[in-house]
């Protein structure tokens, strides 16, 4: 407490202290990436380069169907997810009353903390049931379309389900950063559409859209993460098998890779595991992959769009 | 009421125990496990195992009966899996394992963390289940099929449940001219390792895959995590079948399998009848019961589709106290109360009295 009589050096003291803390916190996350990659890659690779029992054609042609239904599931979900997304972060931020917007939104955000083991068995006791008739409906109608080739599955567990779910799931995150990026859009330009003559559509066609563009995308790609990454939910509600197929109602699906780790990971034992834990390796390129992609349409829209 | 206050009495002493309110049911007076061991235990310490979940719902009622009777014994058993169970025991994390699959060839030329220094552990078949074929087809509770049959459904031969397979087995029964779903299990299991064996054994020429933990993409079918998710599957979907643990068979129909000449539907005492009618494998060291499971007997009564699952114990502990613990433990859970106590929690069939003598004379080798 003697240094308390210098107020100067007390002031440095301070400034040293925060920056160590917030250096060492900054460091600590590239560890952690680092660390991770190390883990995954050291393991990866026996699996990688070594011969694997029963499996013809080594690891990328083993991964690959899993990779394909990761991206395909994921697609899927967002196909679902952010036009609804969208929908109503601009309902709550422009068209609905005050008192139900911050109600709406409240609702949306509670969404977001339901634990994924929910959604799942949500999805395998009450959604795949009810799609059932449905999917049925489908392939007797709509056959002749890839998508809902016969024969329907008999118990409504397809990629449609679990893609459902994980809309569901990824629903939260767009519209809540969505609504917050709506709500910056500059009064003035509003109002100037407005003063133009444009409808409220028009309005949000010409002011609130382009503003929000790269907001959009970059909370469209955070939803995206948690679709590729999502374990639980699949694992429970897909009925999932290692093909390739673009088929939505169909009894075989194809598997995400952290679906299959979940499901294949507690009886694995010799190189199995490091097969899992190879899957794993791709899936951590492809999250780096959307990352780095995101990062470069946002850094290209916001030049185009910046004003 | 008397019998009221009695029955209260009862209920709490029994939980205050920990005990299961089944056993209170059995025994109101006394905590189950006392009569067998000493009254007062000399027992102490921890007591950590791993492995098979498909022992995992026996292995919590044998826990709470031996800690009833042991108050001074904490075990724990994590229904990691088999493999993980089996890892952590050669590594010596866990004083023991349970396991669907008995030690093979080049684990038992490793060495074990938990084990004296070149002596060998042992398997123990202590967990005898039966698997289930269910189906869920509406006005159906009982069908007969011979292994062929089953195999050519669930690889995906057979497609309509009114196909002449099923029905020249089964005359009178009405079947629907519906599509079959056939449900199997999306994770690895020792289920699937089982049932694949049992048709691999008996149906080669309709089942060319032969035995396998991962279900195959080109037999085709739906997936479900885990006996609940195929148990939910089958339940919530229609004109469904699938397989699991009997004791989760519920109210969906069921199979009786072709043993010889006649149909036997699943129960505990055709599981075990299977297993005594099946013999050792050969050349495994002393102490040690490795059943080689006869999927093919034709034995009377007996249903050859059922899950083993071994305990795995050291026979030479480096610590004399974990010794003592398991050799207590697994005495438990071999005896008739054990057994019992595995049955009424998780469908188990009860092992016979021929493999219990069997199973006391290689845990008494234990030190």
């Amino acid at each position: 407490m003697t240094t308390a009589v210098q107020p100067v050096a007390k002031q440095r003291l301070a400034d040293v202290v925060f920056k160590t803390v917030s250096t060492t916190a900054g460091v600590l996350i590239l560890i952690a990436l680092a660390g991770v990659a190390i883990f995954l890659v050291a393991q990866a690779v026996p699996a990688i380069i070594g011969p694997l029992p029963g499996i013809d054609g080594g690891f990328f042609a083993w991964v690959w169907p899993l990779t394909f239904g990761t991206i395909w599931s994921a697609f899927l979900a967002m196909v679902m997810a952010v036009p609804v997304a969208v929908g109503i972060a601009l309902f709550i931020t422009h068209f609905a009353p005050r008192r139900l917007a911050q109600g709406l939104g409240y609702v949306v955000d509670l969404l977001a903390a339901i634990p994924s083991v929910i959604y799942g068995l949500w999805g395998i006791t009450v959604l795949a049931p009810f799609m059932q008739p449905a999917y049925t409906w489908l392939t007797q109608n709509l056959g002749w379309l890839p998508l809902f080739a016969p024969p329907a599955s008999g118990t409504g567990r397809t990629i449609l389900t679990a893609s459902i779910v994980l809309a569901v799931m990824v629903l939260p995150i767009i519209t809540a950063l969505c609504r917050e990026i709506f709500l910056q859009t500059p009064r003035l330009n509003e109002e100037a559409a407005l003063a133009l003559g444009a409808t409220r559509w028009e309005m949000i066609q010409m002011a609130v859209l382009p503003h929000g563009r790269s907001g959009i995308i970059a909370s469209s790609i955070l939803g995206l993460g948690r679709a590729l990454g999502e374990t639980m939910a699949v694992a429970m509600v897909l009925s999932s098998s290692g093909i390739i197929s673009f088929a939505l109602t169909a009894q075989q699906n194809p598997s995400t890779i952290a679906a299959n780790i979940a499901l294949r990971f507690p009886e694995a034992h010799g190189i199995t595991v490091n097969m899992l834990i190879g899957s794993g390796l791709v899936l951590f390129a492809i999250t780096l992959l959307v990352n780095g992609i995101s990062r470069w349409i946002i850094a290209r829209t916001t030049v185009k769009g910046g004003r | 009421m008397k019998l009221t206050k009695l029955g209260r009495t009862a209920v709490v002493a029994a939980a205050g125990a920990l005990l299961l309110s089944s056993c209170a049911a059995n025994e109101p007076a006394a905590p189950a496990g006392s009569e067998s061991s000493a009254p007062e235990s000399t027992l102490s310490g921890d007591l950590a195992g791993a492995g098979a979940s498909s022992m995992g719902a026996a292995q919590e009622a044998w826990i709470a009966g031996f800690q009833t009777a042991n108050e001074a014994v904490n075990i724990t058993y994590d229904p990691a899996g088999s493999g993980a169970g089996r890892e952590q025991f050669i590594a010596g994390g866990v004083s023991f394992a349970g396991s669907d699959a008995y030690l093979d060839d080049e684990e038992l030329a490793g060495t074990f963390g938990a084990c004296v220094a070149d002596t060998l552990p042992v398997d123990l078949p202590v967990y005898i289940s039966p698997i289930a074929i269910i189906f869920n087809v509406e006005g159906v509770d009982s069908l007969n099929m011979d292994a062929a049959t089953i195999a050519g459904i669930f690889s995906g031969e057979i497609t309509n449940w009114n196909d002449e397979a099923i029905a020249a087995q089964n005359e009178g029964v009405e079947l629907p001219d519906a599509r079959i779903t056939a449900v199997h299990r999306s994770d690895d299991s020792g289920t699937t390792e089982n049932f694949t064996q049992y048709l691999a054994a008996n149906a080669a020429d309709a089942w060319t895959e032969g035995e396998f933990e991962t279900w195959p993409a080109a037999y085709g079918g739906e997936g479900a995590q885990g006996t609940s998710g195929v148990v939910d599957a089958v339940t919530n979907g229609t004109n469904t079948i699938g397989y699991a643990d009997a004791s989760r068979a519920g109210d969906l129909g069921t199979v009786a399998l072709q043993v010889g000449e006649e149909y036997v539907p699943f129960t505990a005492e055709a599981a075990a009848a299977a297993v005594d009618a099946s013999p050792l494998v050969e050349g495994r060291h002393e102490g040690d019961i490795a059943v080689e499971l006869d999927r093919t007997t034709t034995e009377n009564g007996a249903y050859p589709l059922v899950l083993i699952s071994y305990a795995i114990a050291c026979t030479e502990y480096n610590d004399a106290a974990q010794a003592e613990l398991v050799k207590a433990y697994l005495s438990y859970i071999a005896s008739e109360e054990g057994q019992q106590a595995g049955a009424d929690n998780a469908g188990s069939a009860p092992i016979s009295d021929d493999l219990r003598a069997q199973i006391e004379a290689s845990i008494e080798m234990i030190k």
